[in-house]
């Protein structure tokens, strides 16, 4: 593995790899002194041409817990913004000797066309492209699944995958690029996926996409999935005419304290409750559900710091499985 | 200044007869005949090779004015010669807009200028394309330039009022309006054909319902009207459902379609190589299918190469920022014969007309797409059709370099190509321009 760009051609071996890496690494993470010295002296840089607090921050922890020195480049307030290109931004970096490029573009495909490209050598990291694909969010959503999949089923969360997991994801599949990543890597580890949206925030051409889709939450609820991702949904989709209003957006798609109060009602189902953030609080997901306990969503954004540590650990330090994991690096 | 004498031998012609001589005197076709001989001639060898009438392309991109980087009249007609062309139609979308008698005649001089092939401007049907008052047609159609083609290429008269008024006022001297089919409000933001792959790419879909609601729209005008249509580039089965319906009830409309949708699917755009991006966009195998069947029927009348040569830099960036189009004049012929005469679906009598004969007709062009017979202008295309080529975008005349075949193996070469009696490509390399070029 090069480069991470998307979960749809990522393989089940590889991604149960980097969610292993990724326990590792959250175990340093506990650790009073968080840091390793695997990837010092290398260089991360996250090249932001879309705004992103949290996803940059969290790449930047991972990097920083590495040892290696991050550079952060915004397009806002760098040459970007005055019409430079993504090539002439790319060979800047190549000559500044970048060893990782965290790339987060509204362009669908920007990481791939900069992967393709003989522009840079770096490792190129999608953390976020367009519409596109997100896979960094998904492998931490799989993350927290994982975990909580194996205290329910009583089995190792080491060297597992999903097998038997059933998910609902609802909201507005068409832009979310969460939600794109999120079927790809889930149903490759062996969950099984209801998309629930409005129909007209559902892509044409997804019937032959590996899931189920429906257009009844209430209907997908009923059915006791193990864990429930709400998308955010844009305000401004409603100009759009993708719906008529946020409140019947809100009671038809919304996870509502009625929905919360019907979970808590359907006898000792222990479902999660997912947002990758930032929410919509009152829209799709109601404040009473963000901030009950089946809410995994502060654990989504700590287990992300760790899986991207994963990533950047493994794509930097070679593709030898045989190589020391890093945590024994660490005790040496 | 006079065209040199040549004598073509041997020559294959589109209906199959095989080893015919043609006399080229004067611009045109002095004799047809067999083992024919004359002195002082250029000979040209066509064993093996066949012999059509001169290619005609009803849609061509030469950017002068305005983006002479990308192109010009002289470099687009050099690409045009050595792709089989004596003929082009440029597009109305420079800058300042072909929307002027002033406009259409300076690209009309520079075709003369240059003396590669017939350049027949092509004048906007609106006033910068703006799409909201009717240029000036008459005008155009009276000048030096003679326009008999009226489009807003690259953008589709969307306004119905508008669209019957134009298809109604280039009645009055033969006009035809080609149209750019493409709803504007099904299509913001549009970046590919929207299916199963732009579900996958996250990226804004290009439905076909956009072309095919206008095209439905317009085939139904130009019958309320009594006038004529032709429409740019179809892209879907559906559109070909549609205009067979429309020609069926008798409706005066023609069609094109380019020798890219006729190969190249929207799978492509998996690449996210903005080389693949283009307007239409490319759609999905039924739709190629439909458009091959459609043309060997002749549903779709004509082969248009919508050539639109891009600088690099406009499309070595993200999808989403890069321009749309394709290089086409130089692999026009190849991209026809592997698609459509390899596979058995049309032969060369049908490539002559598709290539020549209809698009001369719907462009009123006169002395070209005319039968090979003594007396008829020399507008000629020799190609070998047992050749094969690897596609080099950088050893082409155009100056774009955004050619979706490349590295493609295909079959057919232009050997030579005659342009009012003269040679402008001989044994596959561009010769000289009419050397009445410089007359002009």
């Amino acid at each position: 593995m090069k480069h991470l760009l998307s979960t749809e051609s990522l393989s089940a071996v590889d991604a149960v790899r980097i969610l292993d890496t990724a326990e590792e690494m959250a175990a340093v993470g506990e650790r009073e002194v968080k840091k390793l010295p695997a990837l010092r002296g290398r260089t991360v840089v996250n090249l932001f041409f879309e705004d992103s607090t949290r996803t940059r921050i969290s790449f930047e922890a991972a990097a920083k817990r590495l040892s290696a020195d991050v550079i952060n480049f915004a397009a806002k307030g760098s040459s970007v913004s005055k019409g430079e290109s993504l090539k002439d931004t790319a060979q800047t970096l190549e000559a500044m000797s970048a060893d990782a490029v965290v790339i987060r573009h509204w362009a669908s495909g920007a990481p791939a066309r900069l992967a393709a490209s003989d522009w840079i050598d770096a490792a190129v990291i999608n953390a976020g492209d367009g519409t596109h694909e997100h896979p960094t969010q998904a492998l931490l959503d799989a993350f927290t699944l994982r975990r909580h999949w194996s205290r329910v089923a009583g089995r190792p969360s080491l060297g597992g995958d999903l097998a038997g997991l059933r998910i609902a994801i609802v909201g507005d599949v068409l832009h979310s690029r969460v939600a794109r990543s999120n079927l790809w890597l889930l149903t490759t580890l062996g969950a099984e996926v209801t998309l629930v949206a409005p129909p007209t925030l559902l892509p044409v051409g997804i019937d032959s996409w590996p899931c189920r889709v429906s257009f009844d939450l209430d209907e997908v609820l009923a059915t006791g999935p193990d864990a429930i991702m709400m998308l955010r949904v844009q305000g401004e989709r409603m100009n759009a005419a993708f719906f008529p209003s946020t409140r019947e957006y809100t009671r038809t798609w919304g996870f509502d304290d009625e929905r919360l109060a019907a979970l808590e009602a359907s006898a000792g189902k222990d479902t999660i409750i997912m947002h990758p953030g930032p929410m919509n609080r009152g829209l799709e997901i109601s404040s009473a559900a963000a901030d009950s306990p089946r809410s995994t969503i502060l654990a989504q954004v700590r287990n992300g710091v760790s899986v991207r540590m994963a990533v950047l650990y493994l794509l930097l330090s070679g593709d030898d499985s045989a190589q020391p994991t890093p945590a024994q690096e660490a005790t040496v | 200044m006079s065209t040199p004498r040549y004598l073509i031998k041997g020559a294959t012609t589109a209906a199959g007869e095989t080893g015919v001589d043609f006399v080229i005197e004067a611009g045109r076709i002095a004799e047809r005949g067999r083992s024919l001989s004359a002195s002082g001639v250029v000979v040209v060898d066509a064993d093996g090779l066949v012999l059509l009438p001169g290619m005609v392309d009803i849609h061509t991109h030469l950017r002068e004015p305005g983006r002479e980087d990308a192109e010009t009249v002289e470099t687009g007609t050099r690409a045009a010669a050595l792709g089989g062309y004596t003929a082009v139609h440029a597009m109305a979308n420079s800058m300042p807009v072909a929307d002027t008698a002033g406009v259409v005649e300076q690209v009309y001089a520079l075709g003369r200028r240059a003396g590669w092939v017939d350049v027949r401007p092509v004048g906007a049907v609106t006033i910068g394309l703006a799409g909201e008052r009717l240029a000036e047609l008459g005008a155009m159609a009276q000048s030096r330039a003679a326009v008999r083609v009226f489009s807003d290429d690259g953008i589709c008269v969307s306004d119905p009022v508008l669209m019957r008024r134009a298809l109604e006022y280039v009645k009055a001297f033969d006009g035809v309006v080609a149209q750019h089919a493409q709803d504007p409000r099904l299509t913001a933001g549009a970046q590919m054909n929207e299916g199963a792959v732009s579900a996958v790419l996250g990226l804004a879909g290009w439905p076909a319902v956009a072309e095919e609601s206008i095209i439905a729209r317009d085939v139904l005008l130009a019958q309320h009207v009594g006038s004529r249509l032709h429409v740019c580039h179809v892209s879907t089965a559906g559109s070909v459902e549609i205009i067979r319906w429309a020609k069926q009830r008798g409706v005066n409309v023609t069609a094109e379609v380019t020798p890219h949708h006729l190969l190249l699917t929207d799978e492509l755009v998996r690449s996210w190589d903005p080389v693949y991006k283009v307007n239409p966009p490319l759609r999905t195998n039924d739709d190629v299918t439909a458009l091959r069947e459609a043309l060997a029927d002749g549903t779709i009348d004509v082969i248009g190469t919508d050539h639109a040569p891009h600088p690099s830099e406009h499309k070595e960036c993200e999808w989403a920022q890069a321009a749309m189009g394709m290089t086409g004049l130089e692999t026009a012929l190849s991209v026809v014969q592997h698609t459509m005469i390899e596979t058995g679906l049309m032969d060369w009598s049908r490539f002559a007309e598709a290539t020549s004969i209809l698009p001369a007709r719907i462009g009123g062009v006169a002395p070209q797409g005319r039968p090979l017979k003594p007396g008829e202008m020399a507008n000629l295309t020799l190609v070998d059709p047992a050749a094969r080529w690897t596609v080099d975008p950088h050893k082409m005349a155009t100056k774009g370099r955004n050619s979706p075949f490349a590295g493609l193996e295909l079959p057919g070469a232009v050997v030579a190509t005659f342009y009012a009696g003269h040679a402008t490509v001989l044994e596959g390399r561009l010769n000289t321009p009419h050397p009445d070029a410089q007359g002009d």
